[in-house]
């Protein structure tokens, strides 16, 4: 029989004395005894030092996350589901498919027994996560952030959450288990609810403890728990469960603080095992990245994103943690020739398509619960080749309505709240393509602000002039105005006038479109993101060759596309990418050795790189920014 | 005793009740487990697993020695995988007898991703248990000679390929216990639908789930202590098994098969020639039509007064052993019976419910 594989909020019946023993924390004790294999002690003796010693270790680990586990309560009582705070501002990640449940506002549960307000923040439909905001307070105890790489099958790990929804006080269950496998895959629904390079852990995970944490030994959060096979057995675990892992965490959390609905990553080929082992392109789209860096048909992949692939699942995999838009290196080989490059991910749903199924009221779900202890009914999969993956029904998803009822003090909660509370209703806005439009704003008045305290360029709205030296040698000049571009270089003058396109001329030549960019670059300094056209916050990311990530926000101006990434930390605008169409090779400015001068810090370095090339290195010995005249 | 799985019944009163009598089953063995883990202590361990230490080691130490298998099923509530290992360093694997070999393209993928096929050696059906043979050499694998003895309250890793979870190069699964109690199964016989009747350890982990058959069960050093059994469900109280049957029960009967003997194996070299050979005819035997490329043996009808009649063959019966030779399917019933004279008494292994029966049959002469 195929397994099926169960997502994993609360829902359905609860068995109470079953469930409170599995999650009490004497078993817990008890198991931790027997476990001590090598502990002597005589009949009426103190148990051994080493007993004590790992006893205490468990209860510290546990006491030092307890805090941070909240326990996830959805809207009109149905069902919930658990979550774990990862800042002091109260972001807590949690599933996508419990806030599906949820909507806009959720109450959320935390140890010290207080119910907070939350508010939806950002989404993440095909890797089944969700950012949420708790409200009230700004010192939230968050979860320490663990490298989930560093877990091995036979490490120890515990899951803390709300199983059956249990904790009235909300005081998260705990169960101890261990890594069974790592860098598991389970199949999506469809393109969504995949799960990708995951941990798989017998420690148990039941319905509620979807979106809850699953912890390391030392108490660091190492995933987020939310699926399980089960089978003949019924929805409750069966020492098979699944959970995120930390590192597509890391990967996702600037991402979802965008408010936005976002993306998962593909590569835009298609690759296969051959009978040797070796993984080859057997597919690729011709507008893609990939493509553009190289990567042809029956190309060997080697390596991706800093690991060996060695399967076409592999490869799966570790594409499956990353959002769209990033940028991995790949090593591919040729006719015995390896060629090393950075690759651009395309998304795994064409422009609006996630969007659209986000608005759909129905998204696929819900299977007829079978009556308890009856095998729940089988298709019949197809007949799989021995040792591929076999294709799995797609996770399913209990309906919500008969779902565990919640405490009557709490449900009352919600009959008396039934527009949004005020603290949430002041932290959301909807808007097509966004979780909550809200946090998108704040994040792009944050990182604009913080480019602003780096100099107020809004009275320089003359010409900027400016000149120095070329690393290919020779000089350079620029001029960049309102109407025109224009650069003398070794090779002779060029320039740029602004019209609804400037995607059209790409000048200097060979360098993809500089005079935009710096067009760009400009504009956006002076005048900001409100006068700058469409500008949205995507969230942040690494950029190679520097150490901190960057926040990056994303803009339409004059008919091109482009993305400013500035140092998360100090607000510094370190690159900026044009992209005169939306499947082109951008030019990518990098922006270095920043200057102050009159209270404004101006880049006295552009790195100037197109496709495979560096086109130039402007080293930057002058600058005359001019103030605009009176109109 | 046994104790049980935390499975959760459906919420009437009566499963209730019925629940909690197993919970308390289980606190007892619990208590057990931890008095004996107190006097019992370990001797030196290769591998630190005192404490919250982790069992990585043991684990990346047994993983090389765990196969997933991959063969017919895959319909219904027939799973198409199963789990094994390996029991010599020439690719001798052990596996579960299941209907997951009824193939003739069996494919054993070692935990480095290599992929061969699965040839079956023997079997032994009161064991449900297969060997293997894989063209592959320098292996690592358990030792089957060397039982190592565990009791309540040992410590143990159960290593299968549950739910399918891994393919190709990605290591089968893991997941930790108890031995909950050393017991036997035919204390519950028609209980559990299951030809063992032996010793067994029973696990207070959800180690047998589907596709763990065959899977390896070690202690904390990676000592292996028996092999995972298939998912057994008490017919009297619903309540799922987890077990495991200890190495030194079935290691003489393996090793037999590994070299060939009985308790049953697949006849190597060439079918003799045999000019008058005995027939399902003349046994007075019908199987159901052979519809399939491996349709079961299963006894469609006995002729009454016939030789198979006298012997005491039911219709349903499903034939195991002629002799000892394992037959999968209708065809090879008759090949076997090709290789005998006409005259000769065979001896038919039966599966007739849960239960194994041997029979003689002797023909009566010929023309009746």
């Amino acid at each position: 029989m195929k397994a099926t594989r169960y997502m994993l909020q609360a829902t359905g019946f609860v068995p109470p004395a079953v469930s409170r023993v599995a999650c009490d924390a004497l078993l817990v004790a008890a198991a931790l005894l027997v476990g001590l294999a090598g502990a002597r002690f005589a009949a009426a003796a103190e148990p051994d030092d080493a007993v004590l010693k790992a006893e205490a270790e468990r209860v510290a680990a546990v006491a030092k996350v307890t805090p941070t586990v909240v326990c996830i309560f959805a809207k009109e009582g149905q069902g919930g589901g658990s979550g774990v705070l990862v800042s002091s501002e109260g972001y807590a990640l949690t599933n996508f498919h419990v806030t599906r449940e949820a909507g806009t506002a959720m109450k959320c549960g935390l140890s010290d027994g207080k119910l907070y307000d939350a508010v939806i923040v950002g989404v993440d439909p095909t890797g089944d996560l969700a950012m949420i905001q708790l409200l009230g307070r700004d010192d939230f105890p968050a979860a320490e952030l663990g490298d989930s790489d560093q877990m091995h099958a036979g490490d120890w790990c515990f899951t803390a959450g709300n199983p059956f929804l249990l904790a009235t006080d909300f005081h998260p269950s705990i169960a101890w288990g261990i890594v069974s496998g790592t860098h598991r895959y389970q199949y999506p629904d469809g393109t969504l609810l995949e799960y990708a390079d995951c941990l798989q852990v017998d420690a148990a995970i039941n319905p509620g403890n979807s979106g809850g944490p699953l912890f390391n030994a030392r108490g660091q959060l190492i995933g987020i728990n939310g699926r399980g096979s089960f089978e003949k057995r019924g929805r409750v675990n069966v020492g098979v469960g699944y959970a995120i892992s930390g590192n597509q965490l890391r990967n996702f959390i600037g991402w979802l603080k965008s408010g936005r609905v976002v993306d998962h990553a593909t590569l835009g080929a298609t690759v296969s095992t051959g009978e040797d082992g070796r993984v080859t392109v057997s597919d690729i789209l011709e507008n893609s990245d990939a493509y553009r860096r190289g990567l042809r048909i029956d190309d060997e992949i080697m390596r991706f994103a800093g690991r060996d692939i060695r399967s076409a699942n592999s490869l799966k995999n570790i594409l499956g943690i990353f959002p769209k838009g990033w940028r991995v290196p790949i090593t591919f080989r040729r006719d015995g020739k390896v060629f090393e490059t950075m690759v651009r991910l395309r998304g795994v749903h064409p422009e609006g398509q996630l969007a659209e199924l986000m608005e759909e009221p129905q998204m696929p779900r819900i299977v007829p619960k079978p009556k308890d202890g009856e095998p729940k009914p089988e298709g019949e999969p197809k007949k799989e080749a021995p040792g591929d993956k076999p294709k799995k029904e797609g996770p399913k998803i209990d309906p919500q309505p008969g779902g565990p009822q919640l405490p009557e003090e709490i449900a009352r909660l919600f009959h008396a709240a039934k527009p949004l509370p005020p603290e949430v209703k002041k932290r959301y806005e909807a808007r097509h393509g966004y979780a909550n439009y809200y946090y998108n704003k704040l994040n792009r008045d944050r990182v604009w602000k913080a480019d602003l305290a780096r100099g107020d360029f809004s009275s320089l709205t003359g010409p900027w002039i400016f000149s120095g030296d070329l690393a290919a040698g020779g000089n350079f000049s620029a001029k960049l105005t309102d109407k025109e571009v224009s650069m003398a270089l070794p090779l002779g003058d060029t320039k740029l006038e602004i019209t609804e396109n400037i995607g059209e001329v790409l000048n200097p030549p060979g360098s993809g479109g500089l005079l935009a960019a710096l067009h760009l670059w400009r504009k956006f300094q002076i005048g900001g993101p409100s006068r700058f056209g469409e500008v949205q916050y995507l969230g942040t990311m690494p950029l190679e060759g520097h150490e901190r990530w960057v926040d990056v926000l994303y803009g339409i101006s004059g008919g091109v596309e482009c993305q400013f990434m500035f140092d998360s930390s100090d607000g510094t605008l370190l690159a900026l990418e044009m992209y005169p169409q939306t499947d082109s090779d951008p030019c990518e400015v990098y922006f270095g050795d920043y200057r102050e001068s009159d209270g404004h810090f101006l880049p006295y370095r552009f790195e100037v790189r197109y496709g495979d090339n560096a086109f130039n290195l402007f080293t930057v010995t002058k600058y005359d920014l001019q103030k605009g005249t009176a109109k | 005793m046994i104790a049980t799985n935390r499975r959760i019944v459906p919420t009437s009163a009566r499963h209730s009740d019925r629940e909690r009598g197993s919970l308390a089953v289980s606190r007892v063995a619990i208590a057990i487990a931890v008095a004996i883990a107190a006097i019992g202590s370990a001797g030196p361990a290769s591998a630190d697993t005192s404490g919250n230490s982790s069992f990585a080691r043991t684990v990346a130490q047994v993983q090389p020695k765990i196969v997933k298998i991959f063969g017919s099923g895959g319909m219904r509530s027939l799973a198409d995988y199963q789990s094994g290992f390996l029991i010599s360093s020439d690719g001798f694997v052990l596996t579960a007898w299941s209907h997951v070999l009824d193939s003739d393209d069996v494919t054993v993928i070692l935990d480095d991703g290599r992929k061969f096929t699965g040839k079956l050696v023997g079997a032994d059906p009161r064991l449900e248990l297969a060997v293997l043979k894989i063209e592959a050499g320098d292996l690592p694998f358990f030792d089957l000679s060397k039982p190592v003895p565990a009791a309540e309250g040992t410590r143990v890793l159960a290593f299968s390929n549950l739910f399918g979870v891994a393919t190709g190069e990605e290591p089968a699964s893991v997941l930790h216990g108890t031995i909950a109690a050393v017991t036997t199964l035919d204390a519950r016989r028609g209980a559990y639908e299951t030809p063992y009747q032996g010793p067994i350890y029973a696990l207070d982990a959800m180690t047998n789930n589907p596709g763990a058959a065959g899977g390896a069960l070690t202690d904390l050093q990676g000592n292996l202590l028996g092999v995972l059994g298939k998912e057994l469900r008490n017919a009297r109280n619903n309540v799922w098994l987890n077990f495991a049957i200890p190495t030194a029960e079935l290691s003489s009967s393996i090793e037999a098969i590994r070299n060939g003997k009985n308790p049953a194996n697949t006849k190597e070299g060439r079918p003799k020639k045999i000019d008058n050979p005995l027939t399902l005819d003349r046994l007075g035997l019908v199987l159901i039509p052979n519809v399939l490329d491996r349709t079961p043996p299963f006894v469609d009808d006995v002729r009454t007064g016939s030789p198979a009649a006298s012997a005491g063959i039911h219709t349903d019966d499903l034939i195991l052993l002629v002799d000892s030779q394992v037959v999968q399917s209708c065809a090879a019933v008759q090949k076997e019976l090709a290789q005998l004279e006409a005259d000769a008494e065979v001896r038919l292994t039966l599966m007739r419910g849960n239960d194994l029966l041997e029979v003689q049959v002797k023909p009566g002469p010929q023309g009746q």
